[in-house]
């Protein structure tokens, strides 16, 4: 017998009611399908930002935790001798020192706060090489320039840079109140980290800022990427004998690709946690709804149920009608979640796309769609047992007396 | 036209109900005997018993006490599944309400006893043809029964009664919710089954009906047999 017929026309018959009762499952998927699309979205935006690309990068940071400010004076900060002494150990093949400070530009008469980030003339070609960068118009920083910026390219584009004109290689451009010559504007890498940046060589930034000896981060390539924790382990060694700290009270972080990868995820996780609970509460209250709508229904269907039984309707037949329609509730439930779940992780990726600047392309994920259909499908039909059951050993006669 | 034979027979039959405190005897030690290609009626004021002695004979419910053999086959002892078989392929039920499934069609409430059965697409197809012409449906074919009359109504739950083809008919009070023309038309219908070799048992509070189709007439009172009448 059909019973998919069957369910559809009830499920038809009973219009808003049957909507209504789909609010906890809808809900609940929509949550779980926007926040595995979003989440995919947001891992990859995330991890595109903190650069965690190339995997033989160590920094080091002062602090006692990887999320402190850079810079800031509380903590006792790293040094240019800290990074020769790191130049030494046989296991890494250099460290670049990094400053960054807050800068004020001045171009076309507007003025706009942002960082700026030191470029050490001595490694400028391996940090280019590690940040993987070029110029789109001009050139690079190289030895010997003076007073000249190399430009994100968000600096670029008159409608988008905030000082409704365009900047291109060649202008002239206050630094902290300093003229400065704009000598490469570079390609567009689709993280803010690079295209919003402002790279200047070291000697002309300190001279701006002053910030003397300090630096604030210090980048490092290793030898041989396999032996990336045997660096670390050098490289905290070391600085713990300079600062003088014992382990586990160390004042700057050693952090390598996993690490902070592994702290971006935790984060993430922790996101993806929060928002599972509360699907999983508004997926439970509507198989709770779902049994009460059966519930109701089998009561109302007393009637066609004595009807079923007199033409011949075995209870086995009966269960099954009522089971798999309550199963249609959870599936129909779930598809319009996946439909606004789906939009929610669309539209969601595109703004943080916008947001971040990345380029992530917004991924329908099939087999979530496929297994959220699967989950509802089976929330459906676990809420319809105990009303199916009750529907099955309904008395015909009790059923057919009732005057309809 | 007619076979020959007991088709059901009733033995001793008690049916009783539990109401608070009290048993009360619906059915009281009833006998009845059915031949094959008989038209029986059963007679009696409301809460004679007649309906409960019907839904009996239909395996709608099971006896306290007694025996009642359908075919030969006692089906006082079957099982649910067994009785449920019984219902969809050897007995056809007409009701005073209708009772038509609201939600489908005029075709797909004759075919739905077929479908119970696991009856094949196409068989059911052409089944479905022959008695929607039988009953001068074919036009209503795709019509829900809120969009049909009452007349109409109860010549589709006929329909869906000859589904499977059952050698037995059970009608309680088949007319009793149509006007006295249509209740005409739809007892013809009847009487037409009956002798093409259907057995027809129909429970009446009309004794003009009774009389003017029934070959034998079983009174019932306070669930017992007051008294038989045969047609000369």
């Amino acid at each position: 017998m059909n019973y998919f017929l069957f369910a559809l026309r009830n499920l038809k018959r009973k219009g808003i009611r049957s909507w209504l009762t789909l609010i906890g499952i809808f809900i609940g998927i929509a949550a779980v399908v926007s926040l595995m699309s979003l989440g995919d979205g947001l891992k990859i935006a995330v991890t595109s930002q903190f650069g965690i690309e190339s995997t033989e990068i160590i920094s080091v940071q002062a602090g006692g935790s990887s999320f402190s400010a850079p810079g800031s004076d509380v903590v006792k900060p790293l040094t240019k001798s800290d990074v020769r002494a790191i130049n030494e150990l046989s296991s890494v093949e250099f460290a670049v020192g990094r400053t960054i400070e807050t800068i004020k530009l001045e171009y076309n008469d507007v003025v706009q706060i942002t960082s700026a980030v030191s470029i050490d003339e001595e490694y400028e070609k391996e940090l280019y090489s590690i940040m993987d960068i070029d110029a789109e118009f001009g050139r690079l920083l190289k030895p010997g320039d003076s007073k000249k910026v190399l430009l994100g390219n968000n600096f670029y584009n008159a409608d988008t840079n905030g000082f409704d004109k365009t900047l291109t290689a060649g202008k002239e451009i206050l630094v902290n109140g300093e003229s400065f010559n704009v000598v490469g504007i570079l390609n567009k890498k689709g993280s803010f980290i690079y295209d919003a940046s402002v790279m200047i060589f070291d000697k002309d930034l300190e001279e701006l800022a002053g910030y003397g000896e300090n630096v604030d981060i210090i980048s490092i390539k290793v030898h041989n990427k396999d032996f990336i924790s045997k660096a670390k382990e050098d490289i905290e060694k070391l600085l713990r004998e300079r600062r003088n700290v014992d382990v586990g009270s160390e004042d700057f972080v050693v952090s390598t690709p996993e690490s902070t990868l592994s702290q971006v995820n935790q984060v993430l996780d922790a996101i993806q946690i929060f928002v599972i609970i509360i699907a999983s509460i508004s997926i439970l209250i509507g198989a709770v709804g779902i049994i009460n709508t059966m519930t109701t229904s089998v009561l109302e269907r007393r009637r066609e149920i004595g009807i079923m039984k007199s033409i011949g309707a075995r209870n086995s037949q009966i269960f099954l009608q009522f089971f798999i329609e309550s199963g249609f509730l959870g599936i129909i439930g779930g598809a319009v979640g996946i439909i606004f779940g789906t939009l929610i992780g669309y539209f969601g990726t595109l703004t943080i796309n916008n947001f971040f600047g990345a380029t992530t392309l917004p991924r329908i994920n099939f087999s979530l769609i496929f297994f959220s259909l699967l989950g509802s499908f089976v929330i459906g039909s676990a809420a319809g047992i105990f009303p199916a059951m009750k529907a099955a050993r309904q008395n015909p006669i009790h059923a057919l007396r009732e005057e309809s | 036209m007619k076979k020959e034979g007991v088709i059901i027979q009733l033995k001793n039959v008690e049916r009783h109900y539990h109401i608070g405190e009290n048993i009360v005897r619906a059915v009281d030690r009833i006998n009845i005997t059915v031949n094959r290609g008989d038209f029986v009626a059963v007679m009696g004021p409301s809460g004679s018993g007649k309906s409960t002695a019907m839904y009996l004979i239909g395996s709608l419910d099971i006896p306290t006490h007694g025996h009642i053999f359908l075919d030969g086959y006692d089906i006082s002892v079957l099982g649910e599944s067994d009785l449920a078989q019984i219902r969809g392929r050897n007995i056809g039920f007409i009701f005073q309400q209708f009772n038509l499934i609201p939600t489908l069609t005029v075709k797909e409430n004759i075919t739905l006893p077929m479908s119970l059965q696991g009856i094949s697409k196409e068989v059911m197809e052409e089944r479905a043809k022959k008695i929607l012409e039988k009953l001068e449906l074919t036009d209503r074919a795709e019509h829900y029964p809120n969009q049909i009359s009452g007349g109409q109504q109860q010549r589709v739950a006929i329909a869906r009664a000859l589904a499977n083809d059952p050698e037995v008919i059970l009608a309680d009070e088949p007319t009793g919710n149509l006007d006295s023309k249509t209740g005409e038309r739809v007892m013809d219908v009847l009487k037409k089954l009956n002798k093409e070799g259907k057995t027809i048992v129909m429970v009446t509070h009309d004794h003009d009906l009774a009389y003017q189709y029934a070959d034998i007439v079983y009174w019932l009172k306070d669930g017992k047999i007051e008294k038989v009448s045969k047609r000369k």
